[in-house]
């Protein structure tokens, strides 16, 4: 068997059954499992979806938000089970697939146009290839 | 390499070795050989690589010494009775109840919690010192010219005159036997025989290792 496949069989053990469909410039909610002492609670945080990079169970993205006048970048692992959900709340219209321009942008001009259309049809027309 | 999470969300760094099937091709015992082994082979070979020899070892071929010694009543030698296989090794150690011809899966490996694994790491030809002994070079600054990657001193002056032996240098690097001990093993797949260990193994991806189970406690 070719080395990749012997890769994705312990991979996909590890997977997601479903990966949550998000694109680069979408406006999202990150709900991570944290854990506090002995309690688990989920955080939210919510930003602008600004890259995504690798593959399999090692995928990760990066979200940004602005936080009191400051940019706050944080990178996700997609396969992580301590990423509870992730909701889409916003689709922006974007031209590439890394959105670093807007790490050098501050108020009004890090806004993105919104993209009109159903994320759902979206969703499900990226799940057919 | 890979990663795969455990329950609490951790990452856990993995390698994946297809571990097996493997063939017992021959016993060796204290009588007769004086030491205990256990000979394995992996992977058929093309039959047209396949020399005499290689097929003599894993099955019964007919000669005029083999025709000879059965007229004088001297016993074969017991053959797994396989194909020939690309990789044969031997491992040191107690034969078990081990048979020849036997056929070794991974299962072999699911009640061991670590391992060591054995392999020839990757060549990197002729390398610095600060490379291949984790030298600290020279500074990047402060006068210094044209040798930031260099050794350094190698030794003393008129006494002795020479540099003493085993002075570490440049030199080729890597393409040698190697072995990590400790590896936890995180599963073992007996469908796909596979191993997944904790960290990495010595040698490219597609290399060949060995996996014993580990002395080091």
């Amino acid at each position: 068997m070719s080395q990749q496949l012997l890769l994705d069989l312990v991979e996909n053990t590890s997977m997601k059954e479903e990966t949550p469909f998000f694109e680069i410039g979408d406006t999202v909610d990150v709900h991570c499992r944290i854990l506090e002492g002995e309690k688990e609670r989920v955080q939210i945080f919510n930003g602008v979806v600004i890259a995504r990079s690798g593959s399999g169970t090692r995928e990760m993205f990066v979200v940004r938000r602005i936080v009191q006048g400051e940019g706050v970048e944080r990178k996700f692992p997609l396969q992580s089970p301590r990423i509870a959900k992730i909701e889409v709340k916003r689709s922006g219209v974007v031209r590439r697939a890394k959105l670093y321009y807007l790490r050098d942008r501050v108020g009004k001009a890090v806004r993105l146009k919104e993209r009109r259309g159903d994320p759902k049809k979206r969703a499900e027309l990226a799940s057919r290839g | 390499m890979t990663q795969i999470y455990d329950p609490t969300g951790k990452v856990i760094p993995v390698t994946v070795i297809q571990a097996g099937p493997c063939h017992v091709l021959q016993l060796m015992t204290q009588e007769r050989d004086g030491y205990e082994a256990i000979q394995l082979g992996y992977l058929d070979k093309p039959r047209r690589l396949a020399g005499r020899s290689a097929r003599g070892q894993v099955a019964k071929l007919d000669s005029k010494r083999q025709r000879r010694r059965a007229a004088a009543g001297v016993q074969a030698v017991q053959k797994p009775d396989c194909e020939p296989k690309r990789y044969v090794r031997e491992l040191r150690g107690s034969v078990g109840n081990r048979e020849i011809g036997q056929e070794l899966k991974v299962d072999v490996f699911a009640e061991i919690k670590s391992v060591d694994v054995v392999g020839t790491s990757k060549g990197r030809g002729t390398a610095g010192a600060m490379k291949r002994h984790n030298f600290h070079g020279q500074r990047a600054s402060h006068g210094v010219k044209k040798c930031h990657r260099h050794v350094g001193g190698t030794g003393c002056s008129a006494t002795p005159s020479r540099i003493i032996k085993g002075k570490k240098m440049a030199g080729r690097y890597g393409n040698a036997r190697c072995t990590v001990r400790n590896l936890k093993v995180v599963r073992v797949d007996v469908d796909n025989d596979l191993l997944v260990v904790r960290g990495a193994v010595p040698g490219p991806n597609g290399g060949y290792v060995i996996i014993k189970q580990t002395n080091k406690v």
